[in-house]
Formats: C-alpha cells, sequence, structure tokens
C-alpha cells in the first residue's frame, strides 16, 4: 500500500512502458515517486503487456541486433509511414536518444533475445523482448521497487488540479475514496483514449462501435482529456491511430497480438459487398501490415474477409482462429453470409486477370494482376485450389494519436505557447507528436522508453530546483 | 467454461480433456511465440502445426516446469483466454507417464501414487524386519554386529544380491519398455543419434531449460531465482554418487573379494557418504519450493506423487547414514532393515513413480536435440 498522503516529488499517471521508465528515471536520479496505476497488479502495464519489441537506431550490430541502422534511415523510415506528418526536432532527438535505450533497458532489467530468425524478420531495425513485453514490464516493476518507487494498482487519476500550467495536485480514485495527491511534478504516461468508444465515436461516428479494441480497455483518455481541458496544446488528428485488421471473432477488448492476420498478401480482401477495395499485394509484410485496419474502417459495416485456397494454407503463421473453410466458392460466401453470385464473380474476375510469374512471398516478386482494379501488384496467383477458406476482419485499434503537445524535455506545452512549469507527458498520450500517421512496429516503445526516460529525468530535476 | 469454448479450441480427437486443452493452449502460443526464447517447448511448438496427442506428450516432457512463461504472458488467468502452460503441460506430463507405463495394466498405479508408493515402502520395510526375524532370533534385531561381513550375518549376500538385483531388473525392463513406447509416440521411428543423445546429455545434466530464460525459475513470487535448479542438482548427483557407490561396492565384493562393511575412507563409503549428503538436503530443498510453489503453476492433484519420490529418495539417504554411523551399535540390525526395506521399495517402484519423468524428459530432449538440428544445422 503506498502512502497516498504524502507529498512526492514526482507523481507518475500511468503504469505501462512510458510509466515506468520515467518512474525508473526519477528514481535513479534521486526523487521520490509515487506511481497511479488504474489496472490491477495482473492487468498492470496497459498496452506494453501486448509489445514486443522496440526499435532503436544503432550504428553497428549488437548481441542481439544485426546492424547497422543509422539515425538517418531510421527518420526516413519514420517520414515513409508518417508521409510527413511528424515534428521533426523531436522525432530526430527521440531517434538520437533511443540508441542508448539498447544499453540503459537491460541496466533496468529488461532482456533482449537474440534473433532466432524465421518469426523475427525484424532482427536488423527492432530489439525483441525476451519473453515479451509483460516480461519487459515484470523487469521494469522489479527494478521500481527495489529503487523505492511506490506503487499503487487500481489507482486511478479522475481529476488534475492546475493553475496556469502549474501542476497543484491529482485527485486519485483508490479502494472507493478519493484521494488529494500532492506532488512537485506530474508525469502523464497513462496511454491515448482507444478504449473509449464514446471518444472514437465522436470523430469515427458509428462505425466505431464495430471497431475492436486490441488492448487495455482502460486507456478512456480521462487524462489526456483533463490535461486538453486544463489548457495544454493538442496535437494530432483524433482519427488518426495504430490500427492493423484483426480477427472479428477476437474480444472487443485485449485480444493482443494472436488475434493479428498477416496473409492478406496470400489471397484476396473482400467487402460486405464481396468487392476487393485495396491492393492486397502493394508491399512486404509487416511494412503495409499496419493500413488494413484503416482500410476496413473504411467498409461497410467494417467488415471484411481475406480469401485465399487451400495451397496457401501453410505459408503464413497458423492462426489463433481457424479460417472458415468451405469445399465450393458458392458454399464459402453462404457461410459468410455473403452474395454467392457477387462473390464468384469477383473471384472469377480476379482469377482472369492473373498474369503469369514467379511467386516468391520473400522479395516484390512479378505475379501481379492487369485489367482488373483495384491492382493485386505482387504475389497475384488464382484462387482455385479447393477447398477455400476465408478469416473475418475487423479495425482492430491499437493506440490513438491525438496528443498533448510536448518539447524535447518531453515538458508539456500549454495553448499559449508556454512550456507546462512541472508536466511532463510520455508514451502513447504524446504519441501524436512524433506519429502523426501510419506506424512501423515497435514505434510505440521508441516513444514510451524515449520520452518517458526523459520525462522521468527531467521531472526530477524540475522537482530538485 | 470447457475448452471447446475457449479462443484456439479446435475440433479435433483428444485422448482426454486435459490433452485438448495442451491442444488449444498451443494453438493460442503458436500465434503469439514471444516465449520462443525462454526454453525449448516453444521452438519445438513452432515446427508444427497441429497438436496430436503424441506431439503433446513430447512438448509436456520437454517442459522443466520453470514458470517463466507463465509469468511472462499476457494471456495467463484472469485472462479469459486462460493460458496456464506450466500447469497444464505438468498434468499432461503425469498422465503420460501412466498411458505408456509397462505392462499397462499396472499404470492404474499412477493415481494416488503417494498412497500406492508409502504402502509398498511401509510394506518393503516390515517384510525386511519380519525376514530378519524369521530368519534369526528376534534378539538378533538388538544385537551388536561389527567386523566384515556384519550385514551378511542378518541377510546372505547372495539373497540380498538375488533379491535387489531382480528388482532393479525388473525396474530397469519396465522402465526401457515405456520409455520405448513414450519414444514412438513422441517422433519419427528413427534410432536417436549420438550427437543429439550428447546434446540430451548436456541439456539434462545442466537442467538448461530450468532457468527462466537466464534469470531463475518462478516459484513463489514474482522474483525468479536458481534454488530450485540448486536443489535438482544435489539430488540427481547425489543418486548418481549413490549409484556409483553401490557398483564400486559390487566390483569390490565379485572382483576382489572384499565384503562391505568398508572403512570410512574407502571409495563406496566417501561416495555413497557425499551422494547421501545431496540426497538428504536436495529432496528437502525440492521440498521446501514444491510446498512454498504458487499453486496456479502446479499440478496439486499430483503433489502425492511429486512428494513420494521426494520422500523415498530422502529416506533412502536418511536411513543410509543413520546406518554408517550407526553399524557399530545395536540399532545395526533394524537400521539396516529400514534401509533394505526402503532401497527395496525405491527400486521396485520406480517404473510406476516420479523417478520416470527424468527418463522422459531426457528422451523428450533428444527429440528436440533432433528436430532443432534437423531445421537450423546446429545444436
Amino acid at each position: 500500500m503506498a502512502d497516498l498522503t504524502k507529498k512526492y516529488d514526482v507523481l507518475v499517471a500511468g503504469g505501462g512502458n512510458a510509466a515506468l521508465c520515467a518512474a525508473v528515471a526519477a528514481a535513479r536520479a534521486g526523487s521520490s515517486v509515487l506511481v497511479v496505476e488504474v489496472a490491477s497488479k495482473f492487468y498492470r502495464g496497459g498496452n506494453t503487456r501486448h509489445t514486443r519489441n522496440v526499435r532503436c537506431a544503432h550504428d553497428a550490430a549488437t548481441e542481439t541486433l544485426s546492424g547497422p541502422y543509422p539515425e538517418d534511415e531510421f527518420f526516413k523510415d519514420l517520414l515513409q509511414v508518417t508521409q510527413g506528418a511528424t515534428d521533426e526536432v523531436l522525432a530526430r532527438h527521440m531517434i538520437h536518444e533511443s540508441k542508448s535505450l539498447l544499453d540503459w533497458l537491460p541496466e533496468q532489467g529488461v532482456r533482449f533475445q537474440p534473433s532466432l530468425g524465421g518469426t523475427l524478420s525484424l532482427g536488423r531495425t527492432n530489439s525483441f523482448f525476451l519473453g515479451g513485453g509483460r516480461s519487459m514490464l515484470n523487469a521494469l516493476y522489479l527494478t521500481a521497487e527495489s529503487l523505492g518507487v511506490a506503487i499503487e494498482y487500481e489507482a486511478e487519476v479522475v481529476d488534475l488540479e492546475v493553475d496556469n500550467g502549474m501542476f497543484l495536485s491529482a485527485t486519485v480514485r483508490h479502494g472507493g475514496q478519493n484521494h488529494t495527491v500532492r506532488a512537485a511534478t506530474l508525469v502523464a504516461a497513462c496511454g491515448g483514449f482507444e478504449s473509449n468508444i464514446e471518444w472514437l465515436k465522436q470523430s469515427w461516428g458509428p462505425a466505431a462501435e464495430n471497431f475492436l479494441i486490441r488492448g487495455t480497455p482502460n486507456n478512456r483518455g480521462t487524462v489526456l482529456r483533463l490535461l486538453l481541458d486544463r489548457g495544454v496544446e493538442e496535437i494530432g488528428d483524433p482519427t488518426q491511430c495504430h490500427a492493423v485488421a484483426i480477427d472479428a471473432r477476437a474480444p472487443k477488448y485485449d485480444g493482443g497480438i494472436i488475434t493479428r492476420h498477416d496473409s492478406v498478401i496470400f489471397g484476396i480482401v473482400v467487402n460486405r459487398h464481396a468487392q476487393r477495395f485495396y491492393d492486397e499485394g502493394e508491399d512486404i509484410w509487416p511494412k503495409r501490415y499496419a493500413i488494413w485496419g484503416r482500410l476496413v474502417a473504411q467498409q461497410p459495416d467494417q467488415i471484411a474477409y481475406i480469401i485465399f485456397d487451400s495451397s496457401v494454407v501453410t505459408m503464413f503463421m497458423p492462426t489463433l482462429y481457424p479460417p472458415i473453410g468451405a469445399p465450393g466458392l458458392r458454399e464459402l460466401a453462404v457461410k459468410l453470409t455473403l452474395d454467392p453470385a457477387a462473390f464468384e464473380k469477383t473471384v472469377h474476375d480476379f482469377n482472369a486477370a492473373v498474369r503469369p510469374g514467379t511467386f516468391d512471398d520473400t522479395i516484390l516478386d512479378d505475379c501481379r494482376t492487369e485489367g482488373i482494379a483495384p491492382p493485386k501488384t505482387h504475389w497475384a496467383r488464382r484462387i482455385e485450389a479447393a477447398p477455400f477458406y476465408a478469416y473475418p476482419v475487423r479495425p482492430g485499434i491499437t493506440f490513438t494519436y491525438l496528443a498533448t503537445r510536448v518539447n524535447k524535455q518531453a515538458r508539456m506545452l500549454m495553448k499559449d505557447g508556454k512550456p507546462s512549469a512541472n508536466m511532463f507527458a510520455a508514451g502513447e498520450i504524446m504519441a501524436g507528436n512524433v506519429l502523426g500517421r501510419g506506424y512501423a512496429a515497435g514505434m510505440g516503445m521508441t516513444i514510451g522508453s524515449v520520452f518517458g526516460r526523459i520525462a522521468g529525468t527531467e521531472a526530477a530535476r524540475n522537482a530538485r530546483n | 467454461m470447457l475448452a471447446t469454448e475457449k479462443a484456439g479450441a479446435r475440433p479435433g480427437t483428444h485422448a482426454t480433456a486435459l490433452l485438448a486443452e495442451a491442444d488449444r493452449l498451443m494453438t493460442v502460443c503458436n500465434s503469439c511465440r514471444y516465449c520462443e526464447g525462454l526454453c525449448a517447448v516453444f521452438p519445438a511448438m513452432e515446427m508444427r502445426r497441429a497438436f496430436p496427442d503424441g506431439d503433446l506428450n513430447y512438448l509436456a516432457n520437454l517442459c522443466h516446469s520453470c514458470g517463466a512463461c507463465y509469468v511472462d504472458c499476457q494471456f495467463s488467468p484472469p485472462h479469459e483466454f486462460d493460458v496456464n502452460v506450466p500447469r497444464v503441460l505438468a498434468q499432461v506430463r503425469a498422465d503420460s507417464y501412466a498411458t505408456y507405463a509397462w505392462p499397462g495394466a499396472l499404470s492404474g498405479l499412477f493415481a494416488r501414487n503417494g498412497l500406492v508408493i508409502s504402502v509398498v515402502a511401509a510394506l518393503s520395510v516390515a517384510v525386511f524386519i519380519l525376514g530378519f526375524v524369521a530368519r534369526h532370533d528376534p534378539s538378533v534385531l538388538f544385537g551388536t554386529h561389527t567386523g566384515v561381513g556384519a550385514f551378511y550375518r542378518l541377510m546372505p549376500h547372495n539373497a540380498m544380491a538375488a533379491l535387489f538385483g531382480a528388482a532393479f531388473l525388473y525396474a530397469i525392463l519396465a522402465i526401457a519398455l515405456s520409455l520405448r513406447a513414450f519414444w514412438r509416440a513422441i517422433g519419427d521411428p528413427v534410432a536417436a543419434d549420438g550427437a543429439s543423445i550428447w546434446q540430451a546429455i548436456r541439456d539434462a545434466s545442466t537442467l538448461r531449460y530450468l532457468d527462466g530464460g537466464g534469470i531463475g525459475c518462478y516459484n513463489h513470487d514474482d522474483r525468479p531465482n536458481d534454488r530450485r535448479r540448486f536443489y535438482h542438482h544435489q539430488t540427481f548427483y547425489g543418486f548418481l554418487l549413490c549409484f556409483a557407490s553401490t557398483c564400486v561396492a559390487t566390483l569390490y565384493h565379485y572382483l576382489l573379494g572384499r565384503e562391505a562393511p568398508y572403512p570410512w575412507w574407502d571409495l563406496p563409503v566417501v561416495l555413497g557418504t557425499l551422494g547421501g549428503i545431496g540426497l538428504i538436503f536436495g529432496p528437502l530443498g525440492l521440498m521446501i519450493a514444491k510446498l512454498r510453489r504458487d499453486p496456479i503453476m502446479a499440478d496439486t492433484e499430483r503433489f502425492g506423487m511429486d512428494a513420494a519420490f521426494i520422500v523415498m529418495l530422502f529416506l533412502t539417504s536418511l536411513t543410509g547414514l543413520l546406518l554408517l554411523v550407526l553399524r557399530a551399535t545395536g540399532a545395526m540390525p533394524i537400521l539396516l532393515a529400514i534401509h533394505l526395506g526402503v532401497v527395496f521399495a525405491l527400486f521396485i517402484t520406480l517404473p510406476y513413480g516420479k523417478f520416470v519423468h527424468g527418463l522422459y524428459r531426457f528422451a523428450a530432449l533428444v527429440r528436440y536435440a533432433r528436430e532443432h538440428k534437423a531445421l537450423t544445422g546446429k545444436h
């Protein structure tokens, strides 16, 4: 039980990667730190539980990474996925700081896994956590505890007292009571608002009802809303988020990584009207992995079906939910409640447009369609080997990008342009500063760890003065 | 909730509901793979897309129960996916001992195993005591016997050798046939190659996969440590030293004509004493760890089987050491009877208790070394 009555140097709202990196960094800098985490001990850490890797720049290969992945290349990748929707100064600073994470995280007990090949095709750019994100979190919590960080679970920040950009106190709901918690500084590291369907509907409309939330149900954006209402400058587009196509049979929340599908390139994707709507062979997974969530979100009823045949069924990772199979296209359409005639026509038209080529799913091969819209520009092969299969998919929201604006010290900026006296932000809640659009694997953790460490260090410095 | 209603459940035929649950877990894990760096189970799982019973029994015996995957899993209970790999694999593993036991008619001995082994042990001790009494005057049990051949005045060496030899040979035969059935069920019919066996010896002798991927195993809280591995090493190497002691003594007897008891500095006594000490502290540590282990990760219903084997090893060692210390006193005859009874019970129950875990796990490690080599070209 943490002491909620004493005044801390640093109050950290949130309990994931960004929050714990902030707490550890602040404690190492000599501050007294209180972490308030809304979840129970088991569910602590929000979306970090479901992560697996972090993207860090490095100049040479390490034990757990092939290399190099220079800062410029990282920035180029970021520019590509965001189509320029990034704050270059912040982004370059983050990328520079990411380099030292490769040593700093292991110093906090986090273990990286040597690249094993196979599943881990990202061995050059991304470092994988041994045992995954929850293992990484467990290590950070053990370190935080040993540094004397006070941690309160099932404790939610429900109000903030902010005077002219200066944090005074937080109202923390815990054990059925509200506690006024005072601290010299605040680090807000408690996620975006992706779990708040009502908020999502404000910008997405009723379509948001059909979104599945891949992670914690706790990221309701309460603190984000409070901060924006208390004068912190907003940055980012509320419809922008990390969204992938996940199995429509997944639970509403917290299905995590295992509901994903990486089979898009092996077949075609059709919507509720049995029509194709995007080039399934545009680019190699995982580069285009993160576009399908938005694409499906824009389809009627926010549902789509990945269609493939028995010739490719073992070419991708086994899936949690089995594919829906049928001996013929018509039977499959009936099972999917699609119009059988329209479905058959779509597949036949696609098959007729497939040009001969040499199939190779590891490169952008020369198997493509001609005379069909949209085209499939790579890996296009006829869907003809019965039985036929389908995965129903829906948009799976990982996290939102609407953010509190920050500077290089992770210090929040107020609407009048002035830096806040003592409020810092890290992780999803400020992701939109660098990630205005799109996604590249491991970026969320880079944002969390880098800005978490900066926020903790700066908050500790702030508290001392 | 039934396994078939949970995420990852597949329609399929499995011999038991537990195996169906293990299939569901491996299906969940195979679509995640975050744990692939922790041990051998998950890389072996990744080589498969479907999980028939033989493969599940293989994976279950490959698992060393370090608990790391439970602590690291975002889907372990109370998550609705209810992924508890250490517990379910421990249950499947325990079932597999009965499944492949020879002769099949005795596989029931694995049920309520603690009770079975206690009864066998008590009966064995009683028979030895009664045997001594029947053969001699009851007062022999309380007399002092010293010097060369003192033990054999209570029980002739040939009788002892014949009885224990027969018990030991039966144990070897039963275990070998069980192991053969297991090996056939878990893998391709090719005989194991030398390199894979050598790799498995290295993995087993270091308990490579009881280290939680490098930081130790999880037992009663969220701070891992290496104590279970340390206790297991004490137990295992203690057992080997005791076995070596017996072998040396047998050679002494038949090749050199030297009869027990041997002086304290002689090889059989030194090996036996060192092994005996390991077999006192190792099982004690394992038992304490077992009692403290977070029950959610453990096959709590099979506690009796695990405990019985630990207690038998402990008693073997304790009675042996007491015999060594008190062999020149009047307590020797009764201690000898108890010691022989315990050792006899240990031998004849070896094929029907926790002892087989070592051999099944070794076979699984050989299988893993083979398929890992086939996939990656290296061990």
